[in-house]
Parts: C-alpha cells; structure tokens; sequence
C-alpha cells in the first residue's frame, strides 16, 4: 500500500441555496500523478478551493489529512508554507511584470537594501530553465505566449518548493503541442518524486498522464480509476462523468416547432477583442425555428459565449463578418439597443459581471432592458413600475422579501430569475440563455425550464448554451456541438447520446492534435 | 426590537437633516446666537448658491463611477471672463451676453465630455488638463485684470431680490411671507393628494403619524425661512435660480428614465451596456452638463461679487465635490441623491459661515472642512460595508 500524501474525508461545502460538495473524499498517493475529473460544476474546482485554503477552515465540514497530519488552512498562504500550490485556469501573472518578478512577487529575494535584483533573476532563471524555459527573466510576461506563460507558473511554483502541485485545467488555452510538453514535463516532475492533482476535460490527456483518476459528479465522489498501466479508454471515464439517472428532471412539454425560423445567423466569423489576429469563432453558420429549443453545447473555451454575445449587437469580440437574419430579413445589430429592438435578449452567464448591478433593488434591475415600456415622455410611471416588477417575482415565484430589496442580497438562484425577469420584461422574440442554470439548485433549475417551454409556446424560440448535457438532452429539439471555435457537429436531441456529443468533442480535438503533428 | 429597528431606520434616512441641525445649533450657540439672524440666514444662501448648482452637476460625473470633475472651478472663471469682458467692451445686451456665456461653457463641456465619453480618457485626467487650460485661458480673457461688472440689467438677474410695490415698502417685505405660506400649503397639498393616490392604488404608503411629522416640520422650516427674509430685504433672485435648478435635477435624478441611467452606469457599466443603454452618452452628458452648470455659477459668481478676476472659482470644485460626498454619494458611484448633495452642499456652507462669524482663522477652516468630508466618506463606505456583509 503505497503511501498517502493527501487524504480529504467527507467534505461537505454550501454555500447560500447550493451544496456544491456533499461528503466528498479524495485520497492522493505520493508520487502520483492524480485526475480529477467531472463535469462543469462538478465541484472540483471548489474542491480544490477548500484545499488550497481559499475557502478557510471552518466554511466546511471535514478532514483534510496532509502527509498524516490534520491541516486547518485560513489562507492561501497557509496551504502554500506546506508546499501545496494550485495554479488556476486564469494565470495569475502581472502582464507588466517581468518573468523573474512574477515569480518572486510577495516572496521577494532581499538584499540588505531592498531587493536583490542579481540573485532574483539568476533563481529566476535556474527554475525557468529546469521546466524548459530559455528566455531571460527579465522578459515582460506579455511578451511570452500563453503556453509559455503557463510554464511560468509551474515554474513558480517549484520556487515554493512545491511538494504537491495542483493544476486546473492546465491546458484549456493551449495548442497540442504546448499541452503535449506541459505533461510530459510534469512526467518528469514525477519521476524526481512530485505529487500533482491535475483537472481536465481533456480525456486523452488525463488518460495518458494519470495514474489514478477520481470522478466528481454534482458534488459527490462517484468513483475512482486505477490507470496504472495508462491503458484506460475515454468511454469509460465518460461514463463516469455523465452516467447519472434521469427521471422527471425536465418538464413535460407539447409543443409543434413550426417550420418558420426567426433567427439564422450565417458564416459568422469574431477575433479576439485584444488579440486580433486570435479568431474566436470561424465560419459559424446556425438557424433557431419559431417554438424550437436549440442548444449549444461544448467545454468551456469552445466560443459559444463569445458567439453569442457577438451575435447580440457585437458585444464582444472585433472584426466580426457574417449575416444575422431575422424572420427571413437581414438586418444589422451593432449594438446591444439594435439587438434588443430587434427581439434578441441575451441572458448571460456571468449574472455579477455583466448582468445585474448588485447594489440596486429587484424593481430597478427588471426594468433595466426596456425602460421605457414603463415610462411616458422619457418619464419613470413608478406605479406601473412597481406593478410590473412585482408581478414578475410573483410568475417567476422569486423568493424575497420585496421587490425594493437590492438584488446582491439575494441567493444565486434567485438573482437568475430576477436576471430573467430582467430579460423577459423586454419582450424577446428570441432568448439567449447562457448557463442558465448555473450554480443554482434543482427546484430553481426546474422552474427555469418551466420558463422556457413557457416562451415557445408562445411562439418564441429559445437557444440554450449549456455545459450540463443531460439539460441540453432534456430540454433542446437540437443541440449544434461547438470546439475551438467551429460548429463539429449537429443532432437530433431525441437521438443524441451524451457519450456521443463527448466524443464528437474529442475526435475534434484529436483530429486537430494530428494536423499539428 | 420592532422599535429599536424603526428608531435606526429614522437616523439612517434622515441623518444629513439631523447632522444639518446639530452643526446648526451648534455654531448658534457658540456664536451667542448670530447665526440666525435674519441677515445671516439670507447670506448663507447667497454665499453658497454656487456650490449648491455645481453640486447638482458633480453628483451625476459621481454617480457614473465616482468620477469627478475638476475642472469646473477654471470654467466658472473662464466663463464669468468672457461674460465680464463682453459687456465692458461691446455693446450687446446682457441678455445676448448671457447666453453667449453659456454657449461658450456648453462647448468647453462638449470638449471634455467627448474625450471621456467617446475616447474614454480618464475624466480625472481629462479634467485636471482642462483645469489648467480653463483657468488659464480666463486669464489670457481678462488680461490679467480684475474687471468689475456695472450693467445693472445684468445684475439685477442674479442679485436683486423681489419687492412688490406698495406691499414691500416697509421693513417687512411681506411678499416673501405670502410666498413662504403659498410655497408651504402648496407642500401640504401635493403630499396629502399623492398620498391618498398612492392609497387608493393600493400600494403601501408612510404611516400617518411620520407623514405628519414631515409636513409639519418642513413647512414650518419653509415659513421661518421666508419670514426670516422678510425680516431681511425680501427673497433673493438668486434663491429663485437655485430652486429651478434644484427641481429641475431632482426631477431628472429622481423621475426620467435618462436619469435612471446615471445610477446603471455607476452600479455595473458592462451590464448596463448590455441592457441595451447608450453608456458612452451618459459620460458625455455628465461632463457637457456640469460644464453648463459650472458656466451658470460663473455669471452668479460674476454678478455677486461684482467683478471677476484670474482667481474667481478657485477651488469650487472642491466644494462641489465635497457638498457631493457629505451629502451620500457614494465614491464608488452608482448612488446619492440631489437633495443629499443640496443638504451636503448647505451643511459645509453652515460650518464655513459659522466659522468666520466664531471668528476661527482661516487655516484651521481648512482643517475642519476637510475631517469634515473625510468622515462623511468613511461614514459611507462602513455603512455600505455593514449592508454587503449582512447578505
């Protein structure tokens, strides 16, 4: 029996409305390369989030056993002073900082006066050199590619002297090659006696670096794999990943999709709002019938947001060529205002960020789209405002404790519907749904699909972006399966399998490995 | 604790009157009483009707992001140069002189509010380079010079107060009673009537006994005032401006949808952008507006003083900015109301006239204005922080 490094016992982790880990355990040997693998929202992200002390002890219940002995992380800081180190899918490296800075950014090599800049850059360099890096460490971090920003990372953390190294989602950003050197770097690691914990939706990738492989499934430890002799195939990791029951999770509905369609987009092409020669989207061709559900899925990074948001009034992205149709007729929407006259509403995934102002009441946040729907010459009519807002939390059954609480102080499950309140009360002929459902509880999740048949059969149509597949089967009359940029892929809901929508995803992604090669 | 709660949600809302009042009574009364006389009462508001208009423009540049301007101080003086030069040196009427000056202030404000709304140049930067060009420029205007205004016409629109003939003849103007009583029982009225609306519509309304209260205490506020400037020389022109652009930017604030926007931007931009809403427009309006308004307060300044000269408008801004944080506004933007920075706007003008009649040196005014909006701010930010943590 080999020896434990890390063993977590029954994590349990809430937070307002949502268990997002129930009774987790992980154990994690020395000297292994270890797999974490689950769906989005899966919870292995928070998982690693209770390791790394990022959420403190106390904010959940069980053991965390390292190297035998009990840890009670508060800090990040905590967790890193026992050489566990976890280097998140976004970098966290200051663009405008060297290498050699970054890497020693709060940990800094001091001199007798200030910083020794001699003995930072040299160190720098003798881990840089050791994860294969050959640029000076003076270099600016913007001036490196991702792939190399990534190595950087790693880098920094053996300056940490990491002793169990957890990786999330390490190779979203990069190309097959890249990917290829980071594993087999960290291959190497291993052989000189480095634990790490990788998480990944590449399947080929943990297939071929994992030595065991731990599936999480809504929160839960579902199993894990032994892939000692890295013999395993991808289906059955899949199988693991999706294969849940799936009784009465979607409500029934009895709609005809009528054969005119409302919305076609055609060879839609979006580069990057920063990066202009990186192309987001290429040559996206897709069309939503009038009372259709059309679903889009994908992994993260496959650019369906970003589609999506270009497609509501260019709101992301640039250099964006291609034709929108609406009810057979062309039309241009280069602004959020053209998009909505035009009866698109896009409901995002980000409902912080980009959909709700947090500080302001429910009333004011529903009305937010289409103000003057209760306005008279420019004028708020606040009664009607009031009535409205109000019959909104009534229909979509918002738990509050009126509608002039503000909007922060509500659960994530109730601040989407409020975000879909916002978005219905503009009258959309066409909804965009973006992870609707995300981070928010089964009942709420229900209701919100109650919604949408809601809409068709009023005629609308309804297009789902969504990393849950069993929604998309449940919910969708077609799903368009997207990677990297491109549509790989269309299917009949009814037919469609979840372990062939994933494979599609990942033939794509082998293909496109081969072409590198 | 029902009542505890109630009694906090009193002092919660109504905490700028109540500290209005204490640092009232208490300057009344280390100052044996002088504060309210009646001449006094008139020239505070004439002393601050500046920094009341200029707030009302600051706080829409605060509420998109707690952005300020800087430049408004430099525009008053470039604007009351133009207004002073024209009538020393031409002979148009005052009339075509003050719209000639307004223009002028709305094409500065035009300037600065397309570089921070359509090229997203900082407005800290944008106005801090305009603060210099402005104020530079009022100078090249002036030549240096101190001009004194003259024409009548032009003064009597800012600084001549109302007199009835026959009724206004003795001590007493008793005009601005009549307005005084007027003002309060059209007050009564409207609240009554929106009132029972609001009850008869079914929605909740104020308990009887607060909406009593209210009335009472703000109409009996209204009458004394008047009283007290009848006791004086009558109502001011001036208090006239400061009421049409007070209700003209509550209205707006408080009841358009336009103004609706200001608090969207300052709340989440990139979600009030996706909402549909023009944000580049708000900016832009926000700094053209608070140019107009600082132009506006440089014919005021002009005509109260008399003349203009290359310092006029020094650090109006500041007070402007100041009226705005002490008044609510929250830093960070996105929330503060007209009648806050108006109240904020009239409590640093008590303390200030307070302190020249107590007869504190100047240098430690500084001092007292400035802990003054330091702990405003920090009062802000702690309650806020005390509403996050409970959700």
């Amino acid at each position: 029996m080999a020896e434990k490094i890390l063993i977590m016992k029954d994590i349990t982790k809430e937070f307002p409305g949502v268990k997002a880990l129930d009774r987790v355990n992980l154990e994690v040997e020395t000297g292994e390369i270890h797999a974490l693998v689950g769906e989005n929202g899966a919870g292995k992200s928070t998982l690693m989030n209770v390791l790394s002390g990022i959420y403190p002890y106390g904010s959940y219940t069980g053991d965390i056993l390292y190297n035998g002995e009990e840890c009670k992380f508060n800090s990040l800081r905590d967790s890193e002073n026992k050489g566990i180190v976890i280097i998140h899918q976004e970098l966290a490296l200051i663009q405008l900082l060297s290498i050699g800075e970054n890497m020693f950014l709060g940990n800094e090599r001091k001199g007798k006066l200030g910083i020794d800049w001699d003995e930072t850059f040299s160190e720098a360099e003798k881990y840089m050199r050791s994860v294969g890096l050959k640029e000076p460490a003076t270099t600016l971090v913007k001036d490196i590619g991702t792939g190399k920003q990534q190595l950087v990372e790693i880098a920094k953390a053996l300056a940490k002297n990491v002793k169990l190294l957890i990786l999330d989602e390490p190779t979203s950003s990069l190309n097959e090659e890249s990917a290829r050197m980071l594993l087999d770097l960290l291959l190497n690691f291993k052989k000189q006696g480095m634990t790490s914990i990788i998480i990944s939706h590449k399947l080929n990738e943990v297939a071929y670096v994992a030595d065991r492989i731990t599936v999480i499934r809504d929160g839960s430890t579902i199993e894990t794999i032994d892939n000692k002799n890295h013999s395993i195939d991808e289906g059955r990791i899949i199988k693991g990943m999706v294969g849940r029951e799936m009784t009465d999770r979607f409500p029934k509905r009895q709609v005809k999709v009528s054969d005119e369609v409302s919305l076609e987009v055609k060879n839609w092409n979006v580069y990057h709002p920063l990066f202009e020669e990186k192309i987001v989207d290429e040559d996206i061709s897709f069309y939503v019938k009038k009372g259709e559900i059309v679903g889009f899925a994908g992994l993260q990074g496959a650019g369906r947001t970003e589609l999506a948001m270009s497609v509501f009034g260019h709101s992301y992205g640039q250099k964006i060529t291609g034709t929108v149709k609406i009810h057979g007729s062309e039309v241009q929407l280069t602004t959020p205002k053209e998009a909505i006259r035009a009866g698109l509403a896009y409901v995002t995934e980000d409902r912080k960020g980009n959909g709700l102002i947090l500080q302001k009441t429910i009333r004011e946040n529903t009305t937010m789209s289409k103000l003057e729907k209760v306005c008279r010459h420019g004028i708020v009519n606040t009664d009607e405002e009031v009535k409205l807002a109000e019959e909104y939390t009534v229909k979509m059954k918002t738990k509050c404790s009126g509608i002039e609480q503000n909007v922060g102080n509500l659960s994530g499950g109730n601040q989407q519907k409020v975000l879909l309140s916002k978005w219905l009360f503009a009258d959309p002929q066409i909804l965009i749904l973006d992870e609707p459902t995300r981070g928010i509880d089964v009942g709420a999740k229900y209701e919100i699909y109650g919604i949408m048949n809601q809409m068709i059969s009023e005629g609308k149509s309804v297009i789902m972006i969504s990393s849950e597949m069993p929604e998309l089967l449940g919910m969708c009359d077609r799903i368009y399966i997207m990677n990297e940029g491109k549509i790989v892929g269309e299917v009949n809901a009814k037919e469609a399998t979840q372990e062939g929508i994933m494979e599609k995803i990942l033939i794509s992604d082998n293909k496109k490995g081969r072409e590198n090669v | 604790m029902m009542e505890n709660s109630r009694v906090k949600d009193f002092f919660h809302k109504y905490t700028m009157i109540l500290v209005m009042i204490v640092v009232f009574v208490l300057f009344d009364i280390l100052t044996g009483g002088r504060m309210h006389f009646a001449q006094n009462l008139s020239n505070l508001l004439l002393q601050n009707a500046y920094v009341v208009i200029l707030a009302c423009g600051m706080l829409l540049c605060i509420l998109t992001g707690g952005n300020i301007d800087l430049s408004v101080g430099s525009i008053v003086c470039v604007v009351g140069a133009i207004a002073a030069k024209l009538m020393e040196s031409s002979s148009l009427s005052p009339i075509v002189i003050i719209f000639i000056s307004l223009a002028a202030a709305i094409l500065i404000g035009v300037f600065q509010g397309y570089l921070i709304g359509y090229s997203r140049i900082p407005p800290f930067i944008t106005t801090l380079a305009g603060m210099f060009v402005f104020r530079g420029l009022g100078r090249v205007v002036l030549d240096s010079r101190t001009i004194s205004i003259k024409n009548e016409t032009f003064l009597n629109i800012f600084t001549s107060y109302i007199t009835v003939p026959g009724l206004d003849n003795g001590m007493v103007k008793y005009s601005a009673i009549i307005v005084g009583i007027l003002a309060s029982v059209a007050f009564v009225a409207t609240t009554v009537i929106q009132r029972s609306k609001k009850a008869a519509k079914g929605y909740k309304v104020a308990s009887i006994q607060s909406t009593i209260v209210k009335i009472v205490v703000i109409s009996l506020a209204v009458i004394v005032y008047c009283w007290k400037l009848a006791n004086y020389k009558g109502i001011p022109v001036m208090l006239l401006w400061v009421i049409a652009v007070v209700a003209i930017y509550a209205y707006m604030t408080g009841k358009t949808a336009f103004g609706r926007y200001f608090y969207a931007v300052g709340g989440n931009e990139k979600a009030t952008k996706l909402s549909g809403i023009d944000t580049n427009k708000i900016f832009f309006f926000a700094y053209t507006n608070v140019a107009f308004l600082a132009g506006l307060c440089g014919l005021l300044a002009a005509a109260r003083v008399g003349s203009i000269n290359g310092d006029s408008g020094t650090q109006y801004e500041m007070d402007a900015i100041g009226s705005c944080f002490i008044g609510g506004a929250s830093a960070y933007g996105g929330s503060g109301t007209i009648s806050g920075a108006v109240i904020g706007a009239i409590v640093m003008g008590i303390i200030n006239q307070g302190m020249s009649i107590y007869g504190l040196n100047s240098n430690w005014q500084y001092v007292i204005k400035g802990v003054v909006i330091l702990i405003a701010v920090i009062f802000d930010i702690k309650s806020n922080h005390k509403n996050m943590a409970k959700a």
